[in-house]
């Protein structure tokens, strides 16, 4: 089924603002928001979820901190529990504060690096990953708004005209 | 303005009269020879096993000398355990005392920062600083005053201090350029200068501010406050070596004055985080928003990480090196207050941590109250390890004498610091970021 989008321009950030604003008041759905650069508050004023993305990060630390006990458990208390330079390999408690430097950076390393790639993951970037611009404007000094169109072309468009849009589009999708 | 509500002036008042009283006893119970020393131990014996260490020790040593060599050493045994028990009650008096002391001193380094740095969201809550900070002024001088009935010989908190173990002491002798009574007064009456006069000079400043046409007295500010910040890091190092370091004078560590710093600077945040909540909640900070809470949250979960870092450093320096001359200061600590040592990490760090890594927390009054208890708690356990393993050793227990001084402090500081609130608009009125502080948000 092929749909018709509409795109609205605009050419300020705080028009922009007003605009979402706007348009969520007169219940219309905004498919999406393409920016040059983040506009503070604008996912508020589109509704959107917060992201999980920390809860995600803190999972990460976690299981970066196990890996690195239970690593340096296994080598250096259970595999073969050397005498170096006097160090006690009796138990892991012991010879803690000796693997509190590589635990840290473990739980760092995993916190950092996982959830980085499950950003990417989730908004969908890789390197040859085709661009999903609709204007190249957009990455300059444009912002633009889409609403997807249900038979009701010139109401949205009456709307986002008052709404200080400096131009409007209307696209097959 | 801020009026100072009678149920809290009579609760701290009454915390100064209980904590008085818990201090008196303190002093009246402590023994005054040989004899009543080693029957406090003995019935001490019954009720918990804190001596062990001492007894079972003294037994192994005195194994390997003549019976006449054991004979001396158990007088000189006993004349040790007799200091460590006198020096019980002046302990509790000086580490609480430091420790109210340096909740006003790391709030006016916090102060000082905010000024110097222009922060845009802090001028709304410069008032309630500056109210905490005015402890300062009480609380440094009866630290002074410890001090100097200390060089008075009245207590064996600082055994440089005593000319006769001085005299047998090399490693003393050495230091003696440093460490003598007279220039260990004198250092503290500079520090204590600069402090307070920053303070009293910041607030004039301050309050000229709000009656004032022009920016002269706020610019004014900005260049005192940075200039003091220079000097506060050389006082406050200097501070930590004299006031602190040197109960255990063998000892000597290089990150010390920065670790000490770390502990009043997380303790100062909370106790405006605290208060903050409190003059909220009682309608004297209408402008004050959650933001600003989250801020002072933020701050109170950094430093507690920055204080478990410099923590771990020295540790985990010394332990691995595991030089005798330094590693004993651990040893002792891990031997005799091993719940302290460790407990106070555990409050002071993976608490804080765990209960103020979530931002909608940090905007909670009572997780922020919840994390503040125990971050202050553990700071004042934190002092209480850095003064008590050198002048009571083995003899510390946390009792009358102890939670009698805390609360002799906390009454004197709260009646302090509110009565100060009292004598200005709670808000400034001509700073020039008050507004962005009344719509800061983030």
């Amino acid at each position: 089924m092929s749909s018709k989008v509409i795109h609205a321009f605009y050419n300020d950030d705080d028009v922009l603002m007003h605009a979402v604003k706007k348009v969520k008041a007169a219940k219309f759905h905004i498919e999406e928001v393409y920016c040059p650069f983040p506009v503070h508050g604008l996912d508020k004023a589109m509704g959107l979820a917060p992201t999980r993305l920390a809860i995600m990060s803190f999972m990460y630390g976690c299981i970066g901190l196990a890996v690195a006990i239970t690593m340096m458990n296994y080598m250096m208390i259970q595999d073969w529990p050397q005498d170096i330079g006097g160090k006690p390999s009796f138990s892991y408690l012991e010879n803690m504060p000796a693997f509190v430097p590589i635990m840290f950076e473990l739980t760092v390393f995993f916190a950092a690096h996982l959830m980085v790639i499950t950003f990417y993951m989730r908004s969908k970037l890789w390197p040859f990953k085709e661009a999903e611009n609709p204007d190249v404007r957009t990455t300059d000094d444009h912002f633009l708004m889409e609403i997807e169109i249900h038979d009701n072309e010139a109401e949205l468009k009456e709307l986002l005209l008052s709404t200080g849009a400096v131009e409007i589009n209307i696209t097959e999708k | 303005m801020y009026t100072f509500s009678n149920r809290l002036k009579i609760a701290s008042i009454i915390l100064m009269v209980v904590g008085a009283l818990g201090v008196g006893v303190g002093f009246v119970s402590m023994p005054s020879n040989v004899e009543e020393a080693k029957a406090m131990v003995a019935s001490h014996d019954d009720g918990h096993g804190s001596d062990h260490g001492a007894e079972t020790m003294h037994a192994t040593e005195g194994e390997h000398g003549a019976a006449t060599a054991a004979e001396a050493h158990d007088s000189s045994h006993d004349e040790h355990l007799l200091h460590q028990l006198q020096n019980r009650p002046w302990s509790a008096l000086y580490v609480a005392a430091f420790f109210f002391m340096m909740l006003a001193l790391g709030t006016l380094a916090f102060y000082a920062i905010q000024r110097a740095a222009q922060a845009g969201w802090s001028p709304l809550l410069f008032r309630v600083m500056e109210g905490i900070t005015s402890y300062i002024v009480p609380g440094g001088i009866i630290v002074f005053v410890i001090l100097v009935l200390s060089t008075m010989h009245l207590n064996h908190l600082f055994v440089w201090m005593d000319p006769e173990v001085v005299a047998e002491d090399k490693l003393l002798q050495g230091k003696a350029g440093y460490l003598n009574p007279t220039f260990f007064l004198i250092r503290a009456a500079i520090y204590l200068a600069i402090w307070i006069g920053y303070r009293e000079y910041s607030r004039k400043l301050s309050l000229r501010q709000d009656e004032s046409s022009d920016n002269s007295n706020f610019v004014k500010n900005f260049r005192v406050s940075a200039a003091f910040l220079v000097l506060f890091l050389i006082s406050e190092s200097m501070m930590s070596w004299d006031w602190i370091m040197s109960v255990d004078p063998h000892w000597f560590s290089t990150l010390f004055g920065w670790y000490v710093f770390a502990s009043m600077f997380v303790s100062g945040i909370t106790v405006i985080a605290l208060v903050t909540i409190y003059l909220k909640s009682r309608g004297f900070l209408p402008e004050v928003n959650n933001s600003h809470l989250h801020d002072l949250a933020k701050f109170m979960f950094g430093i507690s990480i920055f204080w478990t870092y410099l923590w771990f450093s020295q540790f985990m320096l010394i332990w691995y090196s595991n030089i005798p001359e330094e590693v004993t200061y651990f040893v002792t600590r891990i031997a005799d207050y091993k719940l302290a040592f460790f407990g106070m990490v555990a409050m002071n760090f993976l608490f804080p941590v765990l209960i103020l890594m979530n931002s909608d927390f940090k905007r909670m009054n009572w997780f922020i109250v919840m994390a503040g208890v125990v971050i202050l708690c553990g700071h004042y356990i934190d002092i209480f390890n850095m003064i008590m393993p050198s002048t009571v050793g083995d003899q510390w227990y946390i009792g009358i004498p102890e939670i009698g001084a805390v609360l002799l402090f906390a009454g004197l500081f709260i009646f302090w610091i509110f009565r100060a609130m009292t004598k200005a608009a709670m808000q400034p009125k001509r700073n020039p970021f008050i507004e962005e502080s009344k719509h800061f948000h983030y």
